[in-house]
Protein backbone atom coordinates (compact mmCIF):
# COMPACT_ATOMS: atom_id res chain seq x y z
CA UNK A 1 0.00 0.00 0.00
CA UNK A 2 1.82 3.08 -0.80
CA UNK A 3 1.66 6.37 0.75
CA UNK A 4 -0.63 8.44 -1.42
CA UNK A 5 -0.35 11.80 0.58
CA UNK A 6 3.16 12.32 -0.38
CA UNK A 7 4.83 13.28 -3.71
CA UNK A 8 8.50 14.55 -4.36
CA UNK A 9 7.81 18.51 -3.71
CA UNK A 10 4.52 18.67 -1.84
CA UNK A 11 2.26 16.64 0.70
CA UNK A 12 -1.61 16.77 1.35
CA UNK A 13 -2.57 16.95 4.77
CA UNK A 14 -5.74 17.71 7.09
CA UNK A 15 -7.35 21.22 7.13
CA UNK A 16 -7.16 23.35 9.90
CA UNK A 17 -9.84 25.87 9.82
CA UNK A 18 -8.16 28.53 11.94
CA UNK A 19 -4.86 28.30 10.13
CA UNK A 20 -6.71 28.48 6.43
CA UNK A 21 -9.11 30.87 7.80
CA UNK A 22 -5.83 33.35 8.67
CA UNK A 23 -4.20 32.44 5.44
CA UNK A 24 -7.28 33.16 3.33
CA UNK A 25 -8.15 36.62 4.66
CA UNK A 26 -4.70 37.89 3.98
CA UNK A 27 -4.99 36.52 0.67
CA UNK A 28 -8.03 37.97 0.05
CA UNK A 29 -6.04 40.91 -0.96
CA UNK A 30 -4.51 39.50 -3.55
CA UNK A 31 -7.29 40.21 -6.16
CA UNK A 32 -5.18 38.53 -8.74
CA UNK A 33 -5.80 35.66 -6.89
CA UNK A 34 -8.98 35.80 -6.06
CA UNK A 35 -10.21 36.17 -9.92
CA UNK A 36 -8.29 32.90 -10.95
CA UNK A 37 -10.43 31.09 -8.17
CA UNK A 38 -13.84 32.22 -7.97
CA UNK A 39 -16.42 32.93 -10.64
CA UNK A 40 -18.06 35.73 -8.22
CA UNK A 41 -16.87 38.97 -7.78
CA UNK A 42 -13.96 39.13 -5.26
CA UNK A 43 -15.06 40.32 -1.98
CA UNK A 44 -12.58 40.74 1.48
CA UNK A 45 -13.53 37.59 3.70
CA UNK A 46 -12.61 37.78 7.43
CA UNK A 47 -10.24 35.09 9.15
CA UNK A 48 -13.66 34.61 11.31
CA UNK A 49 -15.91 33.95 8.40
CA UNK A 50 -13.49 31.81 6.45
CA UNK A 51 -12.88 29.84 9.24
CA UNK A 52 -17.03 29.19 10.03
CA UNK A 53 -17.35 28.38 6.67
CA UNK A 54 -14.62 25.37 6.47
CA UNK A 55 -15.41 23.91 10.64
CA UNK A 56 -19.18 23.38 8.42
CA UNK A 57 -17.41 21.50 5.36
CA UNK A 58 -15.31 19.95 7.81
CA UNK A 59 -18.00 19.11 10.44
CA UNK A 60 -19.97 17.55 7.42
CA UNK A 61 -17.49 14.85 7.22
CA UNK A 62 -19.51 13.33 4.02
CA UNK A 63 -17.99 10.49 2.20
CA UNK A 64 -18.22 12.01 -0.95
CA UNK A 65 -16.27 15.19 0.04
CA UNK A 66 -12.34 15.65 0.71
CA UNK A 67 -10.17 18.34 0.82
CA UNK A 68 -6.92 18.63 1.68
CA UNK A 69 -4.09 21.59 2.43
CA UNK A 70 -1.24 21.76 0.08
CA UNK A 71 2.07 21.66 2.09
CA UNK A 72 5.51 22.04 1.07
CA UNK A 73 7.97 18.93 2.00
CA UNK A 74 10.92 20.53 2.96
CA UNK A 75 9.48 23.26 5.68
CA UNK A 76 6.12 21.89 5.79
CA UNK A 77 4.85 25.50 4.61
CA UNK A 78 1.06 25.88 3.81
CA UNK A 79 0.92 26.66 0.38
CA UNK A 80 -2.45 26.14 -0.61
CA UNK A 81 -5.62 23.90 -0.76
CA UNK A 82 -7.60 20.91 -2.91
CA UNK A 83 -10.41 19.08 -3.16
CA UNK A 84 -12.12 16.47 -5.17
CA UNK A 85 -16.13 16.12 -4.77
CA UNK A 86 -18.04 13.03 -5.74
CA UNK A 87 -20.92 13.98 -7.94
CA UNK A 88 -24.43 12.68 -7.79
CA UNK A 89 -24.38 9.82 -5.34
CA UNK A 90 -21.74 7.92 -6.89
CA UNK A 91 -23.34 6.51 -9.52
CA UNK A 92 -21.66 7.83 -12.34
CA UNK A 93 -18.00 8.09 -10.58
CA UNK A 94 -17.48 11.09 -11.74
CA UNK A 95 -15.77 13.90 -9.36
CA UNK A 96 -14.87 17.89 -9.77
CA UNK A 97 -12.04 18.28 -8.27
CA UNK A 98 -10.55 22.46 -6.98
CA UNK A 99 -7.12 23.60 -6.80
CA UNK A 100 -5.36 27.37 -5.44
CA UNK A 101 -2.06 27.99 -4.40
CA UNK A 102 -2.31 30.92 -2.26
CA UNK A 103 0.79 32.90 -2.55
CA UNK A 104 2.15 34.51 -6.21
CA UNK A 105 5.61 33.67 -5.12
CA UNK A 106 4.65 29.72 -5.00
CA UNK A 107 2.88 30.17 -8.66
CA UNK A 108 4.82 28.74 -11.37
CA UNK A 109 6.66 26.12 -9.09
CA UNK A 110 5.00 22.91 -10.22
CA UNK A 111 3.55 22.81 -6.78
CA UNK A 112 -0.15 22.85 -8.02
CA UNK A 113 0.94 20.49 -10.60
CA UNK A 114 2.47 17.90 -8.45
CA UNK A 115 -0.93 18.71 -6.19
CA UNK A 116 -3.12 17.83 -8.89
CA UNK A 117 -1.60 14.76 -9.71
CA UNK A 118 -1.80 13.60 -6.05
CA UNK A 119 -5.39 13.84 -6.25
CA UNK A 120 -5.68 12.41 -9.48
CA UNK A 121 -4.08 8.78 -7.80
CA UNK A 122 -6.75 9.58 -4.81
CA UNK A 123 -9.45 9.77 -7.07
CA UNK A 124 -8.65 7.00 -9.22
CA UNK A 125 -7.06 4.38 -6.79
CA UNK A 126 -8.66 5.24 -3.62
CA UNK A 127 -11.82 6.48 -4.61
CA UNK A 128 -11.82 3.94 -7.63
CA UNK A 129 -13.80 7.03 -9.89
CA UNK A 130 -14.22 6.61 -13.42
CA UNK A 131 -13.29 10.29 -14.05
CA UNK A 132 -12.43 13.32 -13.21
CA UNK A 133 -13.84 16.78 -14.44
CA UNK A 134 -12.75 20.66 -13.44
CA UNK A 135 -13.56 23.98 -14.69
CA UNK A 136 -11.02 26.61 -15.32
CA UNK A 137 -11.18 30.05 -16.48
CA UNK A 138 -10.15 30.84 -20.26
CA UNK A 139 -8.01 33.78 -18.54
CA UNK A 140 -5.90 31.45 -16.65
CA UNK A 141 -3.38 29.62 -18.98
CA UNK A 142 -1.02 29.01 -16.20
CA UNK A 143 -3.44 26.34 -14.78
CA UNK A 144 -4.73 24.96 -18.07
CA UNK A 145 -1.52 24.29 -19.30
CA UNK A 146 -1.04 22.53 -15.60
CA UNK A 147 -4.19 20.63 -15.94
CA UNK A 148 -2.90 19.35 -19.65
CA UNK A 149 0.39 18.59 -18.54
CA UNK A 150 -1.84 15.99 -15.71
CA UNK A 151 -3.61 14.57 -18.55
CA UNK A 152 -6.59 16.82 -19.03
CA UNK A 153 -8.10 17.23 -21.94
CA UNK A 154 -10.48 19.87 -23.03
CA UNK A 155 -14.01 18.88 -23.71
CA UNK A 156 -15.97 21.89 -23.54
CA UNK A 157 -16.13 25.70 -23.38
CA UNK A 158 -19.14 27.64 -21.74
CA UNK A 159 -19.07 30.77 -23.99
CA UNK A 160 -18.82 34.17 -21.85
CA UNK A 161 -19.77 32.94 -19.04
CA UNK A 162 -18.18 35.67 -16.90
CA UNK A 163 -17.88 38.89 -16.77
CA UNK A 164 -14.65 40.84 -15.55
CA UNK A 165 -13.34 44.05 -16.89
CA UNK A 166 -16.21 44.69 -18.76
CA UNK A 167 -15.26 41.69 -21.05
CA UNK A 168 -17.04 38.71 -21.22
CA UNK A 169 -14.53 35.25 -20.99
CA UNK A 170 -15.20 31.48 -21.35
CA UNK A 171 -15.03 28.85 -18.91
CA UNK A 172 -13.35 25.67 -19.87
CA UNK A 173 -14.33 22.43 -19.14
CA UNK A 174 -11.90 19.71 -18.84
CA UNK A 175 -11.81 16.14 -18.28
CA UNK A 176 -9.66 12.93 -17.48
CA UNK A 177 -10.82 9.31 -17.90
CA UNK A 178 -9.86 6.35 -15.40
CA UNK A 179 -8.13 4.54 -18.41
CA UNK A 180 -6.05 7.80 -19.50
CA UNK A 181 -5.16 8.11 -16.44
CA UNK A 182 -3.54 4.57 -16.00
CA UNK A 183 -1.56 4.45 -19.36
CA UNK A 184 -0.28 7.82 -18.90
CA UNK A 185 0.95 6.48 -15.27
CA UNK A 186 2.06 2.94 -16.24
CA UNK B 1 -11.14 -19.97 41.66
CA UNK B 2 -11.29 -16.88 40.28
CA UNK B 3 -7.82 -15.32 39.57
CA UNK B 4 -8.47 -11.99 40.43
CA UNK B 5 -5.03 -11.02 40.75
CA UNK B 6 -4.00 -11.55 37.17
CA UNK B 7 -3.88 -7.67 35.48
CA UNK B 8 -6.63 -7.48 32.28
CA UNK B 9 -4.38 -4.07 31.50
CA UNK B 10 -1.23 -5.02 31.45
CA UNK B 11 1.31 -7.09 29.30
CA UNK B 12 4.92 -7.28 29.26
CA UNK B 13 6.00 -4.61 26.95
CA UNK B 14 2.65 -2.57 26.44
CA UNK B 15 -0.39 -1.81 28.48
CA UNK B 16 -3.96 -0.86 27.73
CA UNK B 17 -4.93 2.75 28.93
CA UNK B 18 -7.94 5.59 28.50
CA UNK B 19 -7.34 8.15 25.94
CA UNK B 20 -5.72 11.39 26.68
CA UNK B 21 -7.67 14.05 24.92
CA UNK B 22 -4.48 16.54 25.72
CA UNK B 23 -1.70 14.65 24.45
CA UNK B 24 -3.23 11.87 21.84
CA UNK B 25 -4.95 13.95 18.94
CA UNK B 26 -1.75 15.42 17.97
CA UNK B 27 -0.02 11.79 17.40
CA UNK B 28 -2.98 10.04 15.74
CA UNK B 29 -3.53 12.71 13.42
CA UNK B 30 0.63 11.86 12.82
CA UNK B 31 -0.77 8.71 11.78
CA UNK B 32 -3.25 9.45 9.64
CA UNK B 33 -1.11 11.16 7.19
CA UNK B 34 0.38 8.16 7.14
CA UNK B 35 -1.67 6.91 3.96
CA UNK B 36 -0.12 3.41 4.01
CA UNK B 37 -1.18 3.04 7.63
CA UNK B 38 -4.59 4.02 7.16
CA UNK B 39 -5.22 2.07 4.48
CA UNK B 40 -4.10 -1.05 6.00
CA UNK B 41 -6.03 -0.58 9.12
CA UNK B 42 -9.41 0.55 7.59
CA UNK B 43 -11.41 0.10 4.49
CA UNK B 44 -12.76 3.59 4.35
CA UNK B 45 -10.83 6.25 1.92
CA UNK B 46 -7.49 7.12 3.64
CA UNK B 47 -8.53 11.07 5.25
CA UNK B 48 -5.93 12.98 7.03
CA UNK B 49 -7.07 14.54 10.30
CA UNK B 50 -6.15 17.33 11.74
CA UNK B 51 -5.59 17.08 15.67
CA UNK B 52 -8.62 19.28 15.93
CA UNK B 53 -10.76 16.36 13.78
CA UNK B 54 -8.99 13.28 16.05
CA UNK B 55 -9.84 15.40 19.28
CA UNK B 56 -14.14 15.40 18.04
CA UNK B 57 -13.62 11.89 16.95
CA UNK B 58 -12.33 10.64 20.43
CA UNK B 59 -15.60 13.03 21.80
CA UNK B 60 -17.84 10.76 20.11
CA UNK B 61 -16.32 7.70 21.21
CA UNK B 62 -16.64 8.27 24.38
CA UNK B 63 -20.11 9.40 23.94
CA UNK B 64 -20.59 5.95 21.84
CA UNK B 65 -19.62 3.99 24.88
CA UNK B 66 -21.34 5.77 27.26
CA UNK B 67 -24.99 5.60 25.31
CA UNK B 68 -24.43 2.54 23.23
CA UNK B 69 -23.18 0.25 25.72
CA UNK B 70 -21.97 -2.14 23.11
CA UNK B 71 -18.45 -1.08 22.56
CA UNK B 72 -15.00 -1.05 24.33
CA UNK B 73 -12.23 1.29 23.43
CA UNK B 74 -8.65 0.41 24.79
CA UNK B 75 -5.27 2.80 23.75
CA UNK B 76 -2.57 1.26 23.51
CA UNK B 77 0.38 2.64 25.10
CA UNK B 78 4.23 1.66 25.70
CA UNK B 79 5.28 0.54 29.63
CA UNK B 80 8.30 2.01 29.74
CA UNK B 81 7.28 5.82 28.84
CA UNK B 82 3.05 5.49 28.15
CA UNK B 83 3.70 6.36 24.84
CA UNK B 84 0.47 6.25 22.48
CA UNK B 85 1.46 3.33 20.30
CA UNK B 86 -1.86 1.97 19.34
CA UNK B 87 -5.92 1.18 19.53
CA UNK B 88 -7.85 -2.03 20.06
CA UNK B 89 -11.29 -1.93 20.43
CA UNK B 90 -14.37 -4.39 20.73
CA UNK B 91 -17.16 -3.21 18.77
CA UNK B 92 -20.65 -4.03 17.73
CA UNK B 93 -21.07 -6.32 20.85
CA UNK B 94 -24.37 -7.85 20.46
CA UNK B 95 -25.24 -9.15 23.92
CA UNK B 96 -28.22 -11.49 23.55
CA UNK B 97 -25.84 -13.45 21.09
CA UNK B 98 -22.78 -13.28 23.16
CA UNK B 99 -20.64 -11.84 20.21
CA UNK B 100 -18.02 -9.08 19.63
CA UNK B 101 -15.83 -7.59 16.29
CA UNK B 102 -12.34 -6.79 17.51
CA UNK B 103 -9.66 -4.96 15.86
CA UNK B 104 -6.50 -3.57 16.50
CA UNK B 105 -3.53 -1.11 15.11
CA UNK B 106 -0.04 -0.27 15.84
CA UNK B 107 -0.02 3.26 14.35
CA UNK B 108 3.84 4.15 13.94
CA UNK B 109 6.16 2.11 11.64
CA UNK B 110 8.77 2.50 14.44
CA UNK B 111 6.76 0.53 16.82
CA UNK B 112 5.33 -2.34 14.20
CA UNK B 113 7.16 -5.82 13.94
CA UNK B 114 8.10 -6.02 18.09
CA UNK B 115 5.16 -8.36 19.01
CA UNK B 116 3.39 -4.96 20.53
CA UNK B 117 -0.04 -6.41 18.43
CA UNK B 118 0.64 -9.87 19.73
CA UNK B 119 0.59 -8.61 23.33
CA UNK B 120 -2.74 -6.95 22.59
CA UNK B 121 -4.45 -8.73 21.30
CA UNK B 122 -3.82 -11.64 24.19
CA UNK B 123 -5.15 -8.43 26.80
CA UNK B 124 -8.25 -7.90 23.12
CA UNK B 125 -9.23 -11.40 23.93
CA UNK B 126 -8.85 -12.08 27.86
CA UNK B 127 -11.12 -8.92 28.23
CA UNK B 128 -13.28 -10.04 25.68
CA UNK B 129 -13.83 -13.82 27.09
CA UNK B 130 -13.56 -13.41 30.86
CA UNK B 131 -14.61 -9.92 31.59
CA UNK B 132 -17.05 -9.69 28.78
CA UNK B 133 -17.92 -13.35 28.91
CA UNK B 134 -18.76 -12.89 25.20
CA UNK B 135 -19.43 -16.49 23.21
CA UNK B 136 -16.96 -15.97 20.01
CA UNK B 137 -15.52 -12.35 18.29
CA UNK B 138 -14.83 -11.58 15.12
CA UNK B 139 -12.31 -10.03 12.82
CA UNK B 140 -12.44 -8.80 9.75
CA UNK B 141 -9.39 -8.32 7.81
CA UNK B 142 -8.71 -7.53 4.18
CA UNK B 143 -6.92 -9.73 1.55
CA UNK B 144 -3.89 -7.18 1.62
CA UNK B 145 -2.63 -7.21 5.53
CA UNK B 146 -1.00 -9.92 5.08
CA UNK B 147 0.43 -8.93 8.95
CA UNK B 148 -3.01 -9.04 10.41
CA UNK B 149 -3.71 -12.60 8.39
CA UNK B 150 -0.77 -13.90 10.08
CA UNK B 151 -1.41 -12.67 13.45
CA UNK B 152 -5.15 -13.98 13.43
CA UNK B 153 -3.83 -16.96 12.11
CA UNK B 154 -1.41 -17.39 14.79
CA UNK B 155 -4.09 -17.00 17.46
CA UNK B 156 -5.83 -19.92 16.35
CA UNK B 157 -8.62 -17.98 14.38
CA UNK B 158 -10.90 -19.89 12.02
CA UNK B 159 -11.12 -18.46 8.29
CA UNK B 160 -15.20 -18.63 7.73
CA UNK B 161 -15.94 -16.11 5.20
CA UNK B 162 -14.08 -14.73 2.18
CA UNK B 163 -16.56 -12.59 0.59
CA UNK B 164 -15.09 -12.73 -2.90
CA UNK B 165 -13.82 -9.52 -5.06
CA UNK B 166 -15.26 -7.25 -1.88
CA UNK B 167 -12.77 -4.93 -1.77
CA UNK B 168 -11.28 -2.39 -4.94
CA UNK B 169 -7.88 -0.31 -3.66
CA UNK B 170 -4.87 0.54 -5.38
CA UNK B 171 -6.05 -0.38 -8.85
CA UNK B 172 -6.69 -4.07 -7.45
CA UNK B 173 -9.41 -5.98 -6.15
CA UNK B 174 -9.19 -8.34 -3.00
CA UNK B 175 -11.25 -10.71 -1.02
CA UNK B 176 -12.54 -9.50 2.52
CA UNK B 177 -11.60 -12.05 5.51
CA UNK B 178 -13.77 -12.31 8.02
CA UNK B 179 -12.03 -14.29 10.94
CA UNK B 180 -13.50 -16.17 14.34
CA UNK B 181 -12.27 -17.70 17.32
CA UNK B 182 -14.90 -19.24 20.12
CA UNK B 183 -14.51 -18.91 24.22
CA UNK B 184 -14.18 -22.38 24.24
CA UNK B 185 -11.49 -22.69 21.20
CA UNK B 186 -9.62 -19.73 23.28
CA UNK B 187 -10.06 -21.43 26.69
CA UNK B 188 -8.56 -24.57 25.40
CA UNK B 189 -5.08 -22.61 23.85
CA UNK B 190 -4.70 -21.46 27.38
CA UNK B 191 -5.25 -24.98 28.70
CA UNK B 192 -8.37 -23.71 30.72
CA UNK B 193 -6.61 -20.83 32.50
CA UNK B 194 -7.55 -18.09 30.63
CA UNK C 1 -35.05 1.55 -20.66
CA UNK C 2 -36.92 -1.33 -19.11
CA UNK C 3 -39.64 -0.59 -15.77
CA UNK C 4 -36.49 -1.94 -13.07
CA UNK C 5 -39.20 -2.15 -10.38
CA UNK C 6 -42.06 -4.16 -11.84
CA UNK C 7 -41.26 -8.09 -11.37
CA UNK C 8 -43.51 -10.60 -12.31
CA UNK C 9 -45.44 -11.17 -8.88
CA UNK C 10 -44.25 -8.08 -7.09
CA UNK C 11 -43.07 -4.11 -7.76
CA UNK C 12 -40.47 -2.49 -5.40
CA UNK C 13 -42.65 0.51 -4.34
CA UNK C 14 -41.86 3.40 -1.74
CA UNK C 15 -44.22 3.83 0.69
CA UNK C 16 -45.29 6.60 3.19
CA UNK C 17 -43.66 5.92 7.04
CA UNK C 18 -47.06 6.18 8.44
CA UNK C 19 -48.21 3.16 6.39
CA UNK C 20 -44.91 1.03 6.59
CA UNK C 21 -44.99 1.75 10.43
CA UNK C 22 -48.49 0.26 10.83
CA UNK C 23 -47.28 -2.48 8.67
CA UNK C 24 -44.38 -3.52 10.96
CA UNK C 25 -46.72 -3.13 13.96
CA UNK C 26 -48.58 -5.69 12.66
CA UNK C 27 -45.67 -8.05 11.46
CA UNK C 28 -43.99 -7.43 14.91
CA UNK C 29 -46.48 -9.68 16.31
CA UNK C 30 -45.21 -12.54 14.57
CA UNK C 31 -42.29 -13.78 15.73
CA UNK C 32 -41.39 -16.86 13.88
CA UNK C 33 -41.38 -14.33 11.00
CA UNK C 34 -38.76 -11.76 13.36
CA UNK C 35 -37.26 -14.66 14.44
CA UNK C 36 -36.90 -15.96 10.19
CA UNK C 37 -35.18 -11.98 9.85
CA UNK C 38 -33.75 -10.48 12.43
CA UNK C 39 -30.50 -11.41 14.94
CA UNK C 40 -32.22 -9.17 17.95
CA UNK C 41 -34.38 -10.06 20.38
CA UNK C 42 -37.96 -10.10 19.55
CA UNK C 43 -39.64 -6.52 20.38
CA UNK C 44 -42.75 -4.69 20.16
CA UNK C 45 -42.37 -1.04 19.15
CA UNK C 46 -44.98 1.20 19.28
CA UNK C 47 -46.30 2.36 15.50
CA UNK C 48 -44.89 6.22 16.78
CA UNK C 49 -41.44 4.76 17.34
CA UNK C 50 -41.40 3.02 14.40
CA UNK C 51 -42.25 5.91 11.92
CA UNK C 52 -39.63 7.97 14.30
CA UNK C 53 -37.30 5.57 13.13
CA UNK C 54 -37.71 5.06 9.54
CA UNK C 55 -38.37 9.20 9.43
CA UNK C 56 -34.93 9.48 10.99
CA UNK C 57 -32.92 7.06 9.05
CA UNK C 58 -34.32 7.87 5.46
CA UNK C 59 -33.29 11.98 6.03
CA UNK C 60 -30.00 10.59 7.31
CA UNK C 61 -28.58 7.98 5.47
CA UNK C 62 -27.89 8.35 1.80
CA UNK C 63 -26.58 5.24 1.35
CA UNK C 64 -30.15 3.23 2.01
CA UNK C 65 -32.20 2.53 -0.25
CA UNK C 66 -35.23 0.97 1.06
CA UNK C 67 -38.23 -0.10 -0.81
CA UNK C 68 -41.48 -1.66 0.06
CA UNK C 69 -43.00 -4.83 -1.63
CA UNK C 70 -46.25 -4.66 -3.22
CA UNK C 71 -48.11 -7.43 -4.92
CA UNK C 72 -49.06 -7.15 -8.81
CA UNK C 73 -52.04 -8.69 -8.44
CA UNK C 74 -53.71 -6.68 -6.23
CA UNK C 75 -51.28 -3.84 -4.61
CA UNK C 76 -50.99 -6.02 -1.53
CA UNK C 77 -48.11 -4.85 0.70
CA UNK C 78 -46.53 -7.59 2.32
CA UNK C 79 -42.86 -7.00 2.94
CA UNK C 80 -39.89 -4.60 2.85
CA UNK C 81 -36.43 -4.92 1.23
CA UNK C 82 -33.61 -2.22 1.44
CA UNK C 83 -29.97 -2.11 0.41
CA UNK C 84 -27.49 -0.35 2.53
CA UNK C 85 -24.51 0.06 0.58
CA UNK C 86 -21.37 -0.91 2.72
CA UNK C 87 -18.95 1.23 0.41
CA UNK C 88 -19.27 3.02 -2.19
CA UNK C 89 -15.40 3.42 -3.23
CA UNK C 90 -15.57 -0.72 -3.05
CA UNK C 91 -19.20 -0.84 -5.00
CA UNK C 92 -20.51 -3.66 -2.25
CA UNK C 93 -23.69 -3.42 -0.95
CA UNK C 94 -25.95 -5.40 2.20
CA UNK C 95 -29.31 -6.78 1.29
CA UNK C 96 -32.17 -7.68 3.60
CA UNK C 97 -35.71 -8.82 3.07
CA UNK C 98 -38.68 -9.99 4.80
CA UNK C 99 -41.99 -11.02 4.18
CA UNK C 100 -44.36 -10.03 6.91
CA UNK C 101 -47.62 -11.57 5.40
CA UNK C 102 -46.83 -15.51 6.12
CA UNK C 103 -49.29 -16.62 3.62
CA UNK C 104 -46.76 -15.04 0.79
CA UNK C 105 -43.77 -17.02 1.90
CA UNK C 106 -42.68 -19.79 -0.24
CA UNK C 107 -44.50 -18.81 -3.12
CA UNK C 108 -41.36 -17.10 -4.81
CA UNK C 109 -42.95 -13.41 -3.93
CA UNK C 110 -39.19 -12.96 -1.54
CA UNK C 111 -37.65 -14.45 -4.62
CA UNK C 112 -38.85 -12.11 -7.41
CA UNK C 113 -38.29 -9.32 -5.11
CA UNK C 114 -34.89 -10.15 -4.35
CA UNK C 115 -34.50 -10.12 -8.20
CA UNK C 116 -35.41 -6.94 -8.86
CA UNK C 117 -33.55 -5.45 -5.96
CA UNK C 118 -30.27 -6.96 -7.03
CA UNK C 119 -30.94 -5.61 -10.44
CA UNK C 120 -31.20 -2.22 -8.89
CA UNK C 121 -27.85 -2.14 -7.25
CA UNK C 122 -26.25 -3.69 -10.12
CA UNK C 123 -27.62 -1.68 -13.17
CA UNK C 124 -28.85 1.59 -11.52
CA UNK C 125 -26.21 2.06 -8.44
CA UNK C 126 -23.50 0.29 -10.69
CA UNK C 127 -22.30 -1.67 -7.97
CA UNK C 128 -20.02 -4.39 -8.64
CA UNK C 129 -21.17 -7.02 -5.62
CA UNK C 130 -24.45 -7.59 -3.20
CA UNK C 131 -23.65 -9.45 -0.08
CA UNK C 132 -26.45 -11.15 2.81
CA UNK C 133 -26.18 -12.86 5.64
CA UNK C 134 -29.04 -15.33 7.38
CA UNK C 135 -29.58 -17.88 9.80
CA UNK C 136 -28.48 -21.46 9.29
CA UNK C 137 -31.83 -22.91 9.89
CA UNK C 138 -33.55 -20.60 7.49
CA UNK C 139 -33.68 -23.25 4.92
CA UNK C 140 -36.41 -21.38 2.85
CA UNK C 141 -34.47 -18.13 2.40
CA UNK C 142 -31.22 -20.52 1.58
CA UNK C 143 -32.96 -21.66 -1.76
CA UNK C 144 -34.29 -18.45 -2.48
CA UNK C 145 -30.98 -16.85 -2.48
CA UNK C 146 -29.20 -19.71 -4.46
CA UNK C 147 -32.21 -18.91 -7.52
CA UNK C 148 -31.28 -15.81 -7.48
CA UNK C 149 -27.41 -16.16 -7.93
CA UNK C 150 -26.10 -15.84 -4.50
CA UNK C 151 -23.27 -18.14 -4.18
CA UNK C 152 -22.22 -19.49 -0.27
CA UNK C 153 -19.31 -17.18 1.01
CA UNK C 154 -19.06 -18.46 4.36
CA UNK C 155 -20.15 -19.82 8.10
CA UNK C 156 -20.09 -18.19 11.27
CA UNK C 157 -20.51 -20.27 13.90
CA UNK C 158 -22.67 -20.15 16.69
CA UNK C 159 -23.68 -16.67 15.60
CA UNK C 160 -27.07 -17.13 17.48
CA UNK C 161 -28.66 -18.35 20.33
CA UNK C 162 -32.09 -19.12 20.70
CA UNK C 163 -34.20 -21.64 23.24
CA UNK C 164 -31.04 -22.36 24.48
CA UNK C 165 -29.65 -23.41 20.79
CA UNK C 166 -27.02 -22.27 19.11
CA UNK C 167 -26.86 -21.63 15.52
CA UNK C 168 -24.63 -20.52 13.09
CA UNK C 169 -25.12 -17.76 10.56
CA UNK C 170 -24.44 -17.96 6.27
CA UNK C 171 -23.19 -15.54 4.20
CA UNK C 172 -23.69 -15.70 0.62
CA UNK C 173 -22.59 -12.89 -2.10
CA UNK C 174 -23.40 -11.93 -5.92
CA UNK C 175 -20.53 -10.62 -8.13
CA UNK C 176 -21.10 -8.19 -11.25
CA UNK C 177 -20.17 -10.57 -13.34
CA UNK C 178 -21.67 -13.65 -12.62
CA UNK C 179 -25.17 -12.12 -12.75
CA UNK C 180 -24.61 -10.11 -16.22
CA UNK C 181 -23.84 -14.32 -17.29
CA UNK C 182 -26.61 -15.25 -15.50
CA UNK C 183 -28.36 -12.29 -17.79
CA UNK C 184 -26.87 -13.61 -20.99
CA UNK C 185 -28.07 -17.05 -20.57
CA UNK C 186 -31.09 -15.89 -20.20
Amino acid sequence: MKDIFKGNLVRLSAMDSEEVGKAFSSLGRDSELMRLMDTGPTRLHSAKATTKFLEKIIEDDSPANHFFSIRALDDNRLLGDINIDVINNWGSRDSFVGIGIYKREDWGKGYGTEAMKLILQFGFIELNLRRITLTVFEYNPRAIRSYEKCGFQVEGRMRGRIIKDNKRWDVLLMGILRDEWKELNQ
Amino acid sequence: MLDIQTQLFEATDIRFGPIDHETHPEIESKWTHDAEFMRLLDLKPARPLSPAMVKKQYEAVEKEVEEDKNLFYFTIRAREDDRLIGKAILEWIDWTNGNGFLRLGIGAVEDRRKGYGSQALSLLLRYAFNELNLYRVTAVVPAYNEGAMRLFQKFGFMEEIRRRQALNRDGQIWDLVSFGLLNTEWREQNNGRG
Amino acid sequence: MKDIYRGSLVRLANDSPEIMAKAFVKWDRDTEQHRLADSDPAMLFSEKKIKDFIEKRAGKNPQAFPFSIRTLADDKLIGGVSLWVNSWTHADTWVGISIGEREYWGKGYGTDAMRLIVQYGFIELNLRRVSLGLHAYNERALKSYEKVGFKMEGRMRGEGLRDGVRFDSLWMGILREEWLAQQEAK
